[in-house]
């Protein structure tokens, strides 16, 4: 889901960078006006944790590799605004040292995997969590969560590397950047997603949820300032 | 709002996420043992130009445009070895990661605690 650099044409990822600033501007106010001093290592922990989750490569046999990216149990953990700076940090350190995901890409991949993702996922939960007991309910509402959430963030990205060629096409035809379209681009990173990547994401959410409500480390899911998360 | 006396279980999370690092080789076990490629749409120019008989154009242009120092979390020169070699690179990488994430992610935080009075 990293968009590397060459994929995208100059539009789409300035309107990526775009978005994102003023995201990234409320994220940090929001943040900086809830968040306790001592809740400090609970964002840099969230922002180690995706990035080791993104680690983990998972095959699909004979294909393509995947990957989890614990973009919405750090919502529930840090606050959906937490997470976005959370996340945007992995997505930064990823795509400047180690050359995953573009530099033009930041905007986009942010966008998916820091915004969309973790505050799908964090207003789902919430919703969820009404109708489910603890701790088991809120095991499965963060595996539904992390499951929808993920799948969104892959059909965003689908959808921006699929309408490229529409985009950019040259005059015979061959295409400038990302050269496959919706038709194509839809199926391909939906199908691992929604059968297995996204089952893992919802796996690994859920189970850290089930396990944190249950132990002493419960007080991780009440984000600060969040009135109503009890 | 969290009391000081949770620094012990904080201590116990940073303990979960070296335990993952020196996990994340199975990233790459894995994929080798069920013969699956790079990931959908994160191919390099010579794969696409494989998959689709030519390199895009713009493509060519700017999928260079930045030299990571760790590419692919592998150290430089490591690339391409057997599995076994680039797992010590994996986990290097994943501790790299740890550092940076966790530090970017404090400095800001920090600064941003700090800004409300």
């Amino acid at each position: 889901m990293h968009i590397p650099d060459g994929y995208l044409g100059p539009p789409t990822y300035i309107a990526g960078y775009a978005v994102c600033a003023p995201l990234w501007a409320v994220a940090a106010r929001k943040v900086r006006r809830t968040l306790d001093a001592r809740r400090v290592p609970l964002l840099a922990i969230s922002a180690a944790f995706s990035f080791l989750v993104m680690m983990f490569n998972i095959p699909v046999p004979g294909g393509t590799t995947g990957h989890a990216v614990g973009a919405v149990l750090v919502a529930i953990a840090v606050g959906p605004w937490g997470a976005m700076l959370s996340l945007s940090i992995a997505l930064v350190i990823q795509a400047l040292l180690f050359g995953d995901g573009g530099i033009t890409a930041i905007g986009v991949n942010c966008f998916n995997m820091a915004f969309l993702m973790p505050f799908t996922g964090h207003y789902l939960y919430r919703a969820l969590v009404r109708f489910l007991p603890a701790p088991r309910g809120m095991g499965i509402a963060a595996g539904i969560a992390g499951y929808v959430g993920l799948n969104l963030a892959a059909f965003s990205t689908a959808v921006l590397l699929g309408i490229q060629p529409l985009l950019h096409t040259g005059a015979d035809g061959r295409a400038l950047y990302a050269p496959y379209p919706l038709s194509v681009t839809i199926p391909a990173l939906m199908v691992e997603h929604l059968l297995l990547f996204g089952v893992a994401e919802g796996f690994i959410t859920g189970l850290a949820v089930y396990y944190l409500q249950k132990s002493r480390s419960a007080w991780i899911l009440v984000p600060a300032g969040e009135r109503d998360a009890k | 709002m969290s009391p000081p006396g949770k620094t012990k279980e904080l201590r116990k999370f940073w303990a979960v996420l070296l335990l993952l690092a020196v996990l994340t080789p199975a990233g790459l076990y894995l994929p080798g043992i069920f013969r699956a490629g790079s990931a959908w749409g994160e191919w390099g120019v010579e794969e696409i130009r494989k998959m689709i008989g030519y390199a895009p154009e713009g493509m060519e242009r700017s999928s260079g445009l930045w030299k990571a120092p760790l590419p692919d979390y592998a150290l430089p020169g490591r690339k391409g070895g057997p599995v076994s070699r680039l797992s010590l690179s994996y986990v290097l990488s994943a501790l790299v990661g740890i550092a940076a994430c966790g530090g970017g992610a404090w400095i800001l935080g920090r600064w941003l605690a700090g800004k409300k009075k």
